[in-house]
C-alpha cells in the first residue's frame, strides 16, 4: 500500500512556521472572544508599571461584540400567540396574519428590547393519523414573541394583549333574531348575538383614527378614516342599512351604534358616545397603534427573570471550564505527548467556535451552552481516533514520519462518516425544534463541524513540526496508556 | 476478546434490557411534563421564611387552580405546578404568594413561569415523533451509501439495519429509564429529552459506524480469504479502545454538566450519559454481532 497522507506530506520546516501562525491567531482569537480580560490586563499593567510609555502604547482591543444571550440567560419572555383567522376569506389569510405581525412588531418596539423577535408560525398539518375536531378552520396560525431582556414582562404582556379589535357590526333582520332567540331558550348554547351579524368591515380596514371635539357641545368624538378597500364595504353597507342601526364593536363590547342616515361613500365614520377626553384619547391611540385586524389569544408563555438567568449561565460556565479541564488531565494522562498536542488543539478550537458564535451571532442559551461543551468532548474524539491509527501503525513496526502520515489517512474516512451521522441529526434538530433546542442544534452542529477541522489540521501540524529523527527514540511518549515501546 | 463467538450472550443481555425497558414504557408511561401536556409551572424564591405546603396550599385556594403540585427547590424556593392560567390569574396568584409586580423590595421573587396551553402539547408531541422517525430514516439511507462498496459477502443495506438494531437498542433502553424514574420519582420528560434522544442516535451512529469501517477496510485489505465471522471479530478488537476512549471523554463531560450545570440540564444530560454508555455498548456487543448473524442467515437461504 502507498503511504501517502490525505494531503501531499507537509514538511516538518513549514510545520513549524504553521504552528507559530495558529498560535498567534489563536491568542488573537481569545482575545476577541473574551476582549475584557485583554482590557483588564492591560489596563492593570499600565497602572501598575507607571510607565508612561506604556499608556501611549495602550492596546485596547477595541472591537466589543458581545455575544448573544438567549432568553433563560438574559431573562425576558418567550409568548405564543394563537390568531383566529376563522372570520377571514382564505386568500387572505396571509396577507391578515402578516398585518398582525407588523402591529404587534410596532407595539413591541416601544418596550425598548434589543432585538425583538415577532415571528409568524403555521402549525403542521394533521397526518399522523390522529382525529382532531376541535381544530377549526383558521385556527392554524401563531404568533410567536420573544422579548429578551425586557424588565417589566408583566406590564408587556398586558399591553400586547390590550391591542385592540375593532368591529363593524349591522342589525340582524327581523326573522333571523328571532330564530336565535328561540335557540337560546332552548339550549342556551348558541353564542351568536341575536341583534347583530357580523360584517366584512374590520380593524384592517382602518387607516386612521382621531380625536375630535364637537363645536357646539364640546363632547370628544371620535372620526374614523378607512382604507379604499373599507371606505367601498362602507358604501355598501351604509347603503344596505339606511334608517338602522351599525354597531361598532372594541374587542367584542359594543362602544357605538348609530342609525344610519345616509349611504356613505367617502369611508369616514365618527363615532360619539359617553366618552370622557380621557378615554377618548386612549382609544385613539390603542386605535392608531394597531386596530388589530385579527384577534389574538395568549396559549403559552415562558417568562425567566433574569436573577434566574444569571444564576444558570454561572453554573453552565464553570461546568464548561471543569470540563474541558478534565478532559485536558485525561488526555495527557492517556495520551501523553500527543494529548498535550490535542489540547493545544482544542483549545484553538475553543476560540474559533466561540468567534463564530460572536460573528454568525449565534443565541447561546443554557441548552446551547451544554451543547457546546458536549461538542469539546466530541472534538477530541477526533484526536483519540487518529491515535490510535499511529499506535497501530507504529506496532506495525512502521517508522515514525510514516506512522503519523497513515494514521492521518486512514482515520479520515472515519471521522467524516461518523460526525456525518451526528450533523444530520444535528439538522433534523434545528428545522424541527423550538428556539432552545435551535440553540442546541447550532452550537453542536458548529462544534461538530469545527473540530472536524481543527483536529485534522492543528494536531497534524503539530505533531508533524515535533517530527525530528531524534523523537524516534521517545516513541514512549508517542505511544499511550501503560504499554511500553 | 471473543466478542463475536459470544455474541449469543451479548445479545441476549440487550434483549433483555430492550425488553424491561419496553415494559417500562408501556405500563408505566413516560411521565410527560407540561410542554407535552400543557399547564403551568412557577417558580417563586421567598425572601425570608418559606411557608409550609399547607400554607402555600391555603393561600392558593382562591385562585381555583385545582390541583397544585407543591416542591420545594433550594433553600427558599418553590417550584409549584398547575394548570393552564391566563395573565389576569397569574398576577393574582403572585400577589397572593407576596410577591410585587417588578423584581424590586418583593417580599417573594418570582423566578420563571412557563404557562402553556394544550394545543402546543399537541402539536410538539406530533413533531418529536415525525424528528425521531426522519432521523432514523435519514441515518440507515446515510449508512447505506456510505457503505454501498462494500457488497461481498453481506451487502451494504445489512450494515444499515444492523446499525438502525442498535440504535433502537440505545434509545429505548434511556427511555425505559426515564419511564421508571416519571412512575417512581415523578421525573418529566419535557423537549430537552427529546433532544437528547435525537443527540444519541447521532452519537451512538458515530461509534457503530467506526467499527463499520474498520470491518471495510479489512475486507479490502484481506490477502487470503477469511471467514467473515473472524474478520469482524479482529475488527471490533481493534477499535475497541478507541470506542471507549472516545465515550469516555463525552461521559466526563456529561457527568459534569449533570452535577454542575443548571437545573434544566440536569436529566438532559443524565439522558444522554445513559445513551452514549449505551450506545458504545451496543457498537461493541450488538452492531457488529448482528452483522454477522445476517450473514449467517442470507448464507444458508
Amino acid at each position: 500500500m502507498v503511504t501517502q497522507g490525505v494531503k501531499k506530506s507537509l514538511r516538518p520546516r513549514t510545520a513549524r512556521i504553521l504552528v507559530l501562525i495558529f498560535l498567534l491567531s489563536g491568542v488573537l482569537l481569545g482575545i476577541f472572544d473574551a476582549p475584557q480580560y485583554w482590557n483588564f490586563l492591560v489596563d492593570k499593567t499600565v497602572a501598575r508599571s507607571g510607565w508612561p510609555l506604556f499608556s501611549y502604547l495602550k492596546i485596547r482591543w477595541p472591537i466589543l461584540l458581545p455575544f448573544r444571550l438567549g432568553l433563560d440567560i438574559q431573562g425576558g419572555a418567550h409568548l405564543v400567540y394563537q390568531a383566529d383567522l376563522s372570520n377571514i376569506s382564505t386568500p387572505d389569510y396571509t396577507s391578515s396574519i402578516e398585518a398582525v405581525r407588523d402591529v404587534i412588531e410596532r407595539r413591541v418596539n416601544l418596550f425598548g428590547v434589543a432585538e425583538p423577535i415577532v415571528q409568524v408560525e403555521k402549525s403542521r398539518p394533521v397526518f399522523l393519523g390522529e382525529a382532531r375536531p376541535e381544530r377549526a378552520a383558521g385556527q392554524d396560525w401563531k404568533l410567536i414573541v420573544e422579548l429578551a431582556g425586557v424588565k417589566d414582562i408583566n406590564t408587556a404582556i398586558r399591553l400586547i394583549g390590550d391591542t385592540p379589535y375593532l368591529e363593524f357590526k349591522e342589525e340582524r333582520a327581523e326573522d333571523e333574531r328571532q330564530k336565535i332567540l328561540e335557540e337560546q331558550k332552548k339550549t342556551q348554547q348558541v353564542y351568536e348575538d341575536p341583534y347583530f351579524k357580523s360584517t366584512p368591515l374590520t380593524g384592517r380596514h382602518l387607516k386612521r383614527a382621531q380625536l375630535n371635539f364637537d363645536q357646539t357641545t364640546f363632547q370628544p368624538e371620535i372620526s374614523l378614516e378607512l382604507t379604499d378597500e373599507g371606505a367601498k364595504i362602507f358604501a355598501e353597507l351604509t347603503k344596505k342599512n339606511v334608517g338602522k342601526q351599525l354597531a361598532i364593536y372594541l374587542d367584542g363590547a359594543p362602544i357605538s351604534a348609530p342609525v344610519v342616515r345616509e349611504e356613505i361613500t367617502q369611508g369616514k365614520a365618527q363615532i360619539t358616545g359617553n366618552f370622557t377626553p380621557q378615554s377618548a384619547k386612549e382609544l385613539v391611540g390603542r386605535l392608531n397603534a394597531g386596530a388589530l385586524p385579527v384577534p389574538i389569544k395568549l396559549i403559552a408563555q415562558q417568562t425567566v427573570q433574569s436573577s434566574l438567568g444569571q444564576e444558570s449561565l454561572l453554573r453552565s460556565l464553570n461546568a464548561g471550564i471543569i470540563g474541558f479541564l478534565a478532559v485536558t488531565v485525561f488526555m495527557i494522562f492517556w495520551y501523553r505527548l500527543p494529548g498535550i498536542f490535542s489540547i493545544l488543539a482544542l483549545l484553538f478550537y475553543t476560540a474559533i467556535v466561540l468567534a463564530i458564535f460572536k460573528l454568525i451571532p449565534v443565541t447561546l442559551t443554557v441548552a446551547g451552552i451544554a451543547g457546546f461543551i458536549l461538542s469539546i468532548g466530541m472534538a477530541v474524539d477526533a484526536n483519540i481516533l487518529i491515535f490510535e491509527r499511529i499506535k497501530e501503525e507504529l506496532r506495525a513496526g512502521k517508522v515514525l514520519a510514516e506512522a503519523v502520515g497513515e494514521g492521518f489517512g486512514r482515520a479520515w474516512t472515519s471521522i467524516r462518516d461518523s460526525n456525518i451521522s451526528s450533523l444530520i441529526t444535528s439538522a433534523i434538530l434545528y428545522w424541527l425544534g423550538t428556539s432552545v433546542v435551535q440553540g442546541f442544534a447550532l452550537t453542536l452542529g458548529i462544534g461538530i463541524l469545527i473540530s472536524m477541522f481543527s483536529a485534522i489540521s492543528v494536531t497534524r501540524t503539530l505533531l508533524i513540526a515535533v517530527l525530528a529523527r531524534r523523537f524516534e527514540k521517545l516513541r514512549f511518549i508517542f505511544l499511550s496508556g501503560l504499554s511500553r515501546g | 476478546m471473543n466478542i463475536i463467538g459470544h455474541k449469543y450472550i451479548f445479545l441476549t443481555i440487550s434483549g433483555i434490557l430492550v425488553l424491561i425497558s419496553l415494559f417500562a414504557i408501556f405500563v408505566w408511561g413516560l411521565k410527560l411534563g407540561i410542554d407535552f401536556t400543557g399547564g403551568s409551572l412557577l417558580e417563586v424564591e421567598f425572601k425570608d421564611q418559606r411557608p409550609e405546603t399547607a400554607e402555600i396550599q391555603k393561600i392558593l385556594e382562591k385562585s381555583d387552580l385545582g390541583n397544585v403540585v407543591i416542591q420545594f427547590t433550594g433553600e427558599r424556593g418553590v417550584i409549584l405546578r398547575f394548570r393552564h392560567v391566563d395573565e389576569l390569574t397569574h398576577q393574582q396568584i403572585l400577589k397572593a404568594l407576596g410577591a410585587g409586580s417588578g423584581e424590586r423590595g418583593a417580599a417573594t421573587a418570582e423566578k420563571r413561569f412557563n404557562s402553556i396551553g394544550p394545543t402546543i402539547g399537541r402539536d410538539l408531541k406530533q413533531k418529536s415523533i415525525l424528528a425521531l422517525l426522519l432521523a432514523v430514516v435519514g441515518i440507515v439511507l446515510y449508512i447505506a451509501f456510505a457503505f454501498r462498496k462494500v457488497s461481498k459477502p453481506v451487502s451494504s443495506w445489512n450494515y444499515g439495519i444492523a446499525a438502525i438494531l442498535a440504535l433502537v437498542h440505545d434509545v429505548v433502553i434511556p427511555t425505559g429509564v426515564f419511564a421508571a424514574l416519571g412512575h417512581f420519582k415523578g421525573v418529566e420528560v419535557d423537549t430537552l429529552f427529546i433532544t437528547a434522544l435525537l443527540t444519541i442516535l447521532g452519537f451512538s451512529v458515530h461509534d457503530t459506524i467506526v467499527v463499520f469501517d474498520r470491518v471495510r477496510e479489512n475486507l479490502h485489505k484481506l490477502k487470503t480469504p477469511e471467514p467473515y465471522e473472524i474478520m469482524v471479530n479482529r475488527s471490533v478488537n481493534e477499535t475497541i479502545a478507541r470506542s471507549i476512549n472516545t465515550s469516555l471523554t463525552v461521559l466526563l463531560v456529561l457527568l459534569i454538566i449533570m452535577f454542575l450545570g443548571g437545573e434544566t440540564t440536569k436529566f438532559f444530560a443524565l439522558a444522554l450519559i445513559m445513551g452514549i454508555t449505551f450506545g458504545t455498548y451496543s457498537s461493541i456487543f450488538v452492531a457488529s454481532p448482528l452483522l454477522v448473524i445476517w450473514q449467517n442467515l442470507t448464507k444458508r437461504t
